[in-house]
């Protein structure tokens, strides 16, 4: 069946490299997003966002209403929970959590009631354009609102990042260039208008100029629904910011900074944001559920989910509530079929494998793929590279692939790094066009985990060099101020002994000093005394004077002579 | 459900080193029939030869170094090994001759430094060098093409004389034998003669080596088509070729060879096309590619000029094969977003 295309854009920048990969989309992006009934418990992970994990704010036995706060942002970088149903909280404990390393964490158990009361809303507001950039942040951060496109990196502190400079073009990425996943697709062509007036907001909100959409031209009925909401807007209301842009369907062309290349010809370098060239990249489902946040006051406790692959019975799109166990979706999908043996979270390139279908569905759950064997060829074992460059040729970074492979398997991270091993994104290209079927990007995100550790070890081993040499520094001032407190107090004693021997010697100057040290020697003990009366009579008048020191020696009389404290605090 | 683990992607690449080195087998095609029509059944004995002997000296060195015998023995590079090297032994030579640089090339030159992907040096062309080297006299026995008009042997007597050294009743070695163009220019060049009467030779008697050449560049443009070589090194090296020719024969036209001769004169095209392409061994950045066949095809001028060899193709592929780490090193791409206006500057903040 030949596929429907949309024509590409003029005056596009492209990318180099990329991979022409077969989309697999249909059928689930042919039919319409599916509902899905609730179940009888959610879970939600106090971490499914970038940043730091959210803080619950009810507590087991709560009764709670869907819409309602769960867990607040506990950082600047952090994005609240709502609930997704109404129900009771169950319990807040360790759950297993969609990672490829199947790990557990901190998340909110949520018994459904079944009656799925909504709590209040926050205050719509459909006169937006009154509000400011912050509180129209804020309200995205009171929603929950995070980066649906995969990285969930909440949307507030994107948009805050974005402010000090200014933002020119929004630049909307409906790419979605991973093979399978259609969720995007599909809100495109179902909700076109709520993505248009939610990048209106956000342009409002960012005071950019105009706005891009980037689509691949492997969606024609996504672009031509835009499209037509756009002429529409044009006509009534004069609106003249938008503009479709249709990209080659070359994977990723969805990546942010590939797609940005690809729209406006500039390269954002691995250290810079976005927005320091004055564009904001939003993912379609992003703009759309910020939308829902403003205008109407809805938190973020849904998103579409893409179910697909050979494994399913019924590929299709569903809006899941956020916490549903996968497990659920796929039964809505039709359950699995005969020999499936691999689920992923995402795509076939950048997704994860997971080890079990009893996790949950998380903010950044964009498709379900189960495959069969016969989905994917077989795997062959890896040869050795043969260096023809294959990789180095599609990589959309522009990287040496075979050259970083080299070092990664020789554990030389500093020639890794000379390689610009981090500016690797991680996509997938090499390994999938590697004639020798390396596991390459497997390869470099081992070495980069090697490099973190061996950093984070470094800087522990620093912090704790520093913790000594401070420790050292405090014995040795200690040293010097006792020393310094003794020198002084012998001084004071001998001054006060030479002042008696003068005294004594009837005016015989020049024979004090002689006679000093028998003078010494003789009344040890009665110096001493008189010392320690001296001692005691300072340390009234200072505690009198009301400058009693709490960190200095007690002998330490004049403050003036301790040395210097390099520093500052201890 | 519980699912065993795999890591992304979870599609696999249409393509494998044996489709690769398929294509190079296809591709040598051509000029090895055309070298069989031109010079004789003694160039498939060679093949034969060191195919054979190249593919039982990965089996037995697979054996020694205990590794599996299968994913090697089946991906055929040893087979381009062999095969390469054979069409570049003349076509009289002793069955040994193939036979022993095949096993040596195998043996030492990819072997020995870990098999496919260690070698530093192509294989091909170190057993080439080391029958160079070792057996000057046999690696002249280049019979005159058979278009010469010169007497031409059967498949079998040709057998006959790669195993045990006999002709047919009643035939002279000197009657085959015939010197290469190569060999002319340097036998002249030596005695101080006009190299002018040596150069034009090729284009005697119908410029079998015309023909030849066409035929491998056939094969080489579709190893390109197929996407198996990559343009770089054979453009490279060509030009690389004709710039160090003009310029030599700019200063001294009656010592130095036409640039046209050096094209096609002996192993230029073939070695561009499928020698200095063995990824392996090449640079693999694009601008590296361009250094690596540069420095060869100035080099193989250089070396026929002024080296001890008629041919310098070889021993300029293995000097550039050295070079090779430090060439990539320094022509490393500019990564995504160092280049242009975007990155300019960026370096110094990383």
């Amino acid at each position: 069946m030949p596929e429907a295309r949309a024509t590409v854009s003029p005056g596009l920048h492209g990318f180099h490299g990329g991979l022409d990969v077969e989309p697999r989309k249909a059928p689930a992006c042919d039919r319409p997003i599916g509902e899905m009934p609730l179940v009888d418990e959610y879970v939600l992970p106090l971490h499914m966002h970038i940043g730091a994990p959210a803080i619950p704010v009810v507590s087991v036995g709560d009764h709670v209403r869907r819409g309602q706060l769960l867990a607040r942002p506990d950082d600047f970088i952090s994005a609240a929970i709502h609930a997704p149903t109404s129900g009771v909280i169950k319990a807040i404990e360790p759950r297993g959590l969609p990672h490829p390393g199947g790990l557990s964490a901190q998340s909110i158990v949520l018994a459904a009631d079944g009656e799925d009361r909504a709590a209040d809303p926050f205050p719509p507001w459909p006169d937006y354009e009154d509000k400011s950039p912050v509180e129209i942040r804020s309200r995205l951060r009171e929603a929950g609102i995070v980066g649906l496109g995969g990285a969930v990196f909440p949307t507030a502190v994107k948009l805050a990042t974005a402010n000090p400079g200014g933002v020119e073009t929004l630049v909307l990425n409906g790419a979605e260039c991973e093979p399978y996943i259609s969720c995007d697709d599909r809100l495109m062509q179902e909700a076109p208008e709520t993505i248009i007036r939610g990048a209106q907001m956000m342009l409002h909100a960012v005071g950019a100029a105009r706005c891009l959409i980037g689509i691949e031209d492997n969606k024609p009925r996504a672009v031509e629904a835009l499209q037509a909401v756009i002429d529409r807007l044009a006509a009534e209301e004069n609106e003249d910011r938008f503009a479709i842009k249709v990209v080659p369907s070359i994977y990723p062309a969805g990546g942010e900074k590939q797609l940005i290349r690809t729209l406006t010809g500039i390269e954002v370098p691995r250290n810079r944001h976005v927005t320091d060239y004055q564009l904001l990249c939003l993912n379609v489902g992003t703009v759309a559920n910020s939308w829902h946040a403003v205008v109407e006051g809805r938190a973020l406790t849904e998103r579409v989910v893409t179910v697909t692959g050979g494994g399913v019975a019924e590929p299709q799109n569903f809006r899941v509530r956020i916490g549903t166990p996968m497990a659920k979706v796929i039964e809505a999908a039709g359950g699995y079929t005969e020999g499936v043996d691999r689920l992923l979270m995402g795509g076939p390139m950048m997704g994860f494998a997971l080890h079990e279908d009893e996790v949950p569905v998380v903010k950044a759950t964009n498709c379900l793929l189960a495959m069969r064997p016969v989905d994917r060829d077989p795997a062959p074992a890896p040869q050795p590279c043969i260096r023809c460059s294959r990789c180095s040729e599609a990589c959309p970074a522009d990287l040496l692939p075979q050259q970083l492979y080299w070092y990664a398997r020789a554990q030389q991270f500093d020639r890794s790094h000379d390689y610009h091993l981090f500016d690797c994104i991680e996509c997938g290209v090499c390994s999938a066009v590697c004639p020798s079927h390396i596991p390459l990007v497997q390869y470099f995100r081992h070495a980069k985990t090697e490099i973190w550790s061996a950093e984070r070890e470094k800087a522990k081993a620093e912090h704790a060099r520093r913790r000594f040499e401070f420790h050292n520094e405090r014995i040795e001032r200690q040293k010097a101020e006792r020393e310094a407190a003794l020198a002084k107090k012998r001084a004071a004693v001998k001054a006060a002994q030479e002042k008696a021997a003068a005294e004594d010697a009837d005016g015989d100057k020049a024979g004090g000093k002689a006679a000093k040290p028998e003078g010494e020697e003789k009344s040890t003990a009665a110096m001493s005394i008189e010392a320690a009366r001296a001692r005691a009579k300072a340390r009234k008048a200072r505690v009198q004077r009301g400058e009693a020191s709490s960190d200095a020696p007690p002998a330490n009389g004049e403050a003036s002579d301790s040395p210097e404290r390099p520093g500052g605090s201890s | 459900m519980k699912f065993p683990v795999q890591t992304s992607p979870h599609v696999e690449a249409p393509s494998s080193v044996a489709d690769v080195m398929t294509t190079v087998l296809w591709a040598l095609v051509p000029g090895t029939v055309a070298a069989i029509w031109l010079l004789g059944w003694g160039v498939l004995i060679n093949v034969l030869l060191a195919v054979g002997a190249a593919w039982l000296a990965e089996a037995l060195m697979l054996w020694l170094r205990a590794r599996p015998f299968r994913p090697a023995l089946t991906d055929r590079s040893v087979l381009i090994t062999g095969w390469i090297l054979a069409l570049c032994l003349p076509n009289l030579a002793p069955w040994w001759l193939p036979v022993v640089g095949a096993v040596f090339a195998v043996v030492v030159a990819k072997q020995l430094y870990g098999g496919i992907g260690y070698n530093l040096f192509n294989p091909a062309m170190v057993g080439y060098v080391v029958l160079l080297v070792s057996f000057p006299e046999a690696m002249t026995r280049w019979g005159a093409p058979i278009e010469d008009g010169a007497a031409s042997l059967s498949f079998a007597e040709a057998l006959q004389w790669s195993l045990f050294g006999v002709l047919p009743g009643g035939m002279a070695f000197d009657a085959l034998s015939q010197a290469t163009p190569l060999d002319q220019w340097r036998m002249v060049l030596t005695q101080g003669g006009e190299v002018a009467g040596a150069g034009a030779s090729i284009w005697q008697g119908g410029g079998w080596s015309l023909w030849l050449n066409l035929a491998f560049l056939a094969g080489g443009a579709w190893m390109l088509w197929r996407g198996a070589i990559r343009w770089h090194i054979p453009v490279a090296m060509i030009v690389g070729v004709l710039v160090m020719a003009t310029l030599l024969w700019g200063i001294d036209p009656e010592r130095f060879a036409d640039p046209l001769f050096h094209l096609v004169g002996g192993g230029v095209i073939f070695g561009a096309l499928f020698v200095a392409t063995d990824p392996v061994t090449a640079s693999t950045t694009p601008r590296g590619r361009l250094v690596f066949g540069f420095g060869i095809g100035v080099l193989a001028v250089l070396i026929r000029s002024f080296g001890n060899y008629p041919d310098g193709v070889a021993f300029a592929i293995l000097l550039m094969n050295l070079a090779v780490p430090l060439i990539d090193y320094y022509t490393q791409p500019a990564v995504f977003g160092r280049k242009g206006r975007a990155g300019a500057g960026e370096e110094k903040g990383s």
